[in-house]
């Protein structure tokens, strides 16, 4: 009988293993730990630009990151992109006239939002708008904008 | 001309008879698995034979696969200066694509060809005839119970194989080329998604093992039984059961990734 208890040693040290894994992958790799995003609040904003942001990308405030984009959807009427962020349950504090941004990480990396908070005593709650914000940078707009300029002051 | 078409007509009626007798067999056993329950020691004897004995070829290239991963991502990675998104990149390819894919194809070979090739002699030795003489059904007894280990065996060793390999990757990058630690594992999780990466490669180690352990069990059940037969089944194992990892693949990601 000894040998069948070794087998069942063994296939319970590689299922474990497997499992362990698997949770591994979980934990360490993917971003199951990062903000659970089943508690917390939803917030919106309003946003001339977002070229470049995406649904699932992180929303940071002092680089720490506090939520991720659940959507973006488009206003018709105003012609303006309406950003849906979840923020996570342990932060509520972020005070009522708090800016947001589209900013990117690095020269070519990905483009997050970027929250800056204010000084009001009152915090934003489920629901709440976002007023302050400030478009993604368009780089083919500044590059034109910059050779513009130049040619401007060249022919003075 | 006519005897062209009459051999063309035959080899496309046996194809159909095998592909049938294929489906039938995965019908049987998949009946016979609820009654393994019973009969837990039959399944575990196989989880060992299938899945432990794998453990060691799955361990060593999963760390073979992520350090070269490793290696040539930091080369074209640096020329951007974006070699921080080793991390994620060595993640997800292994997540997504190399761990279910490189585990499957090791899987065929490694575990595939044994299932075949014992099958294959219990048949020319007629274990599985005398079984039937003695009213014992040998899918029940012999074919269900390694299906249903290679259905076990092969998602765990495909996660093994990916975390195996990101260490890999982690020991090249952060240990020998200098990549920064934390932001090998913190975009790594910023950037790999456990429903939409981690849990599709789960998915997709599930259907490879199924697919692999089905056609090496009817070909094992289906060879001719002589030595010869045995061997031909066996090269058939491996080489059906790699094409129809790598075919399918493409559609399983097709169906998960391709269109948002």
């Amino acid at each position: 009988m000894m040998q069948v208890r070794t087998v069942e040693i063994w296939v319970g040290v590689f299922v474990a293993a497997g499992l362990a894994a698997l949770f591994m992958l979980a934990m360490q790799v993917s971003n199951l730990t990062v903000v659970g995003d089943d508690k917390g609040y939803t917030v919106t904003a309003r946003f001339e630009n977002v070229s470049g942001l995406k649904v699932r990308s992180p929303v940071t405030v002092a680089g720490v990151r506090v939520g991720r984009v659940t959507a973006i959807e488009f206003d018709p009427q105003t012609f303006q992109a309406v950003v849906f962020m979840r923020i996570g349950a342990g932060f509520d504090q972020l005070p009522l006239d708090t800016s947001a941004a589209v900013l990117t990480s690095g020269l070519v990396g990905e483009k997050y939002v970027g929250l800056e908070p204010g000084g009001d005593m009152d915090v934003l709650k489920d629901g709440g708008e976002i007023k302050l914000t400030q478009s993604t940078l368009v780089l083919e707009q500044m590059i034109g904008k910059f050779l513009f300029d130049k040619a401007e002051t060249g022919k003075e | 001309m006519l005897d062209w078409l009459a051999q063309l007509g035959r080899h496309g009626l046996s194809f159909f008879e095998r592909l049938g007798r294929g489906h039938l067999l995965l019908l049987a056993l998949l009946r016979g698995v609820p009654g393994l329950v019973l009969r837990p020691l039959l399944v575990v004897q196989q989880v060992y034979s299938i899945g432990v004995l794998s453990l060691l070829i799955i361990v060593v290239s999963g760390v073979f696969v992520g350090m070269v991963l490793g290696l040539q991502l930091y080369n074209t990675l640096v020329d951007f200066g974006a070699e921080a998104s080793l991390g994620p990149v060595i993640a997800l390819t292994l997540v997504r694509e190399l761990g279910p894919v490189v585990t499957a194809l090791l899987f065929a070979g490694r575990a595939g060809s044994a299932l075949t090739a014992e099958i294959g002699l219990m048949k020319a030795t007629e274990q599985l005839s005398g079984m039937e003489m003695m009213a014992v059904d040998p899918v029940k007894r012999v074919l269900a119970p390694r299906f249903l280990g290679g259905f076990i065996a092969m998602p765990l060793l495909a996660a093994i194989f990916s975390l195996v390999g990101v260490y890999g990757g982690y020991f090249v990058g952060v240990g020998l080329l200098g990549v920064d630690e934390g932001s090998y594992w913190s975009q790594m999780q910023s950037m790999v998604d456990f429903d939409d990466d981690v849990m599709n490669g789960v998915i997709k180690s599930l259907v490879f093992g199924v697919v692999v352990t089905w056609i090496a069990v009817f070909e094992g059940n289906d060879a001719v039984p002589t030595s010869e037969g045995v061997s031909r089944a066996t090269t058939r194992t491996v080489v059906h059961s790699s094409l129809a990892v790598l075919g399918l693949d493409f559609v399983l990601t097709a169906l998960m990734f391709g269109v948002d």
